[in-house]
């Protein structure tokens, strides 16, 4: 059985100034794995200390199956959080301690598959933690979140320090353990275009308020590039949601948010006009406002 | 390895690939089709993306699920495909070869010569 999850109107405010969480609300069912999208400072982190109950929000509420998290050991022990500031043991203790906490901490704990993980990322677990390389430590993090096969497991911007082959041994290891085992993975990223193909769903939030929760297909698709000339392709886009407008001579692109109707279409046909695909990126860079002009 | 481009739906993409493979026959009728988690581990994406073309192209009728076993080339489906492919030639392929004519001033008459001359080296 995999477990889900509800977000009930969670807020959270640190002080008078900053509300990271403002009345945050979605329910993401069992067994997918999500991507949790936002830029720096957007609520991210906030977001997944609160459903991992590691802290308790200043109102609304977070349920697994119907059960609040906080103060629910029950719960709580099915839940895997991973972010930077990794709760384990001492960093002066070897790599090795951290696997025993692990164990003891994590009913699902597979030794075995944590070993095999660290051979792939070439951690040894003589290694103290503290002399770990920026790299190596997150790939440790990682290995302990993937190892756990929680039934949510949930990593906060995993990959910060790792290089490139060992992000893809990341997203492979995702992948083929989601598989063997699913479960219920949420990564939170600002890093699109590289890890979005994982993703079944998304689930995107600005200055702490939810912007959108979509399969990531579905969103792909809204996104549409109109090309060719001025005149056709301002009386195709007229109203529509602009993302993007480049000029080249008599040609001009635009880029807009939502799917055209039939007429709109049929028009940019009949003008000869190009529609093309964005990209996942430029989607949600516009998605959470970041406007070319405000640059 | 197949990388997709990141715009256009990657079920798509994958959809597309499979139907090329049975038009050149690198996959034949009644040929097994990897697993949606192969296909998943293959290409880096989520399985659930993966399945998704498969449906669409159980939907199309070119592939055929058998419980338990797996995903199979319909019987039919290069021919099907073949049709398909021929309804969209003139307006996708060959008319637009013929706009491009007009535009670069290449006269009607060399675009049938040179047809022409195409068809007989291949008979030869």
């Amino acid at each position: 059985m995999t477990l889900g999850i509800q977000v009930r109107n969670v807020s959270m405010q640190y002080s008078d100034e900053v509300k990271a969480l403002d009345d945050v609300s979605f329910d993401l069912q069992g067994g997918k794995i999500y991507g949790l999208l936002g830029r720096n400072g957007a609520g991210k982190s906030s977001l997944m200390a609160v459903m991992a109950a590691f802290r308790k929000p200043t109102s609304g509420e977070v349920l697994v199956n119907g059960q609040p998290v906080w103060e629910n050991p029950a719960v709580t022990r099915e839940i895997c959080l991973i972010r930077e500031a990794a709760d384990t043991v001492e960093h002066s203790e070897p790599v090795e301690a951290a696997l025993d906490f692990a164990a003891y901490m994590r009913p699902n704990w597979d030794m075995d598959y944590a070993r095999q993980l660290l051979e792939r990322f070439e951690v040894s677990e003589r290694t103290k933690i503290n002399a770990l390389s920026r790299g190596k430590r997150a790939a440790l993090w990682v290995i302990l979140g993937l190892a756990s096969r929680a039934p949510i497991t949930m990593f906060d911007e995993p990959y910060i320090g790792m290089d490139a082959p060992s992000r893809y041994i990341f997203y492979d290891e995702i992948l083929n353990d989601f598989m063997a085992h699913p479960r219920t993975i949420i990564v939170s990223t600002h890093l699109i275009e590289e890890v979005a193909r994982l993703f079944e769903e998304v689930v995107i939030i600005d200055r702490g308020r939810l912007v959108l929760q979509e399969d990531t297909d579905t969103l792909r698709a809204r996104g549409v590039a109109v090309t060719g000339r001025v005149e056709a392709v301002d009386q195709v886009v007229n109203g529509m949601p602009i993302l993007n407008t480049r000029q080249l001579g008599p040609t001009k692109s635009v880029v807009i948010y939502g799917d055209l109707d039939p007429e709109r279409r049929s028009l940019a046909r009949s003008a000869g006009l190009e529609l093309g695909p964005v990209p996942l990126q430029d989607l949600f860079v516009h998605l959470t406002g970041v406007r070319e002009d405000a640059e | 390895m197949t990388t997709f481009d990141d715009r256009s739906p990657i079920y798509r993409q994958i959809a597309e690939q499979i139907k090329a493979d049975v038009l050149s026959g690198a996959l034949q009728e009644g040929d097994q089709v990897m697993s949606t988690n192969q296909y998943a581990a293959f290409y880096r994406i989520n399985p659930a993306t993966a399945a998704k073309a498969f449906q669409e192209l159980v939907d199309e009728g070119i592939l055929y699920r058998r419980r338990g076993v797996g995903m199979f080339v319909s019987e039919g489906a290069r021919e099907a495909l073949r049709a398909e492919r021929r309804a969209r030639f003139y307006p996708e392929v060959f008319e637009p070869m013929v706009a491009e004519a007009k535009v670069l001033g290449i006269p009607i008459e060399e675009l049938i010569e040179r047809l022409r001359a195409l068809v007989e080296e291949d008979e030869r």
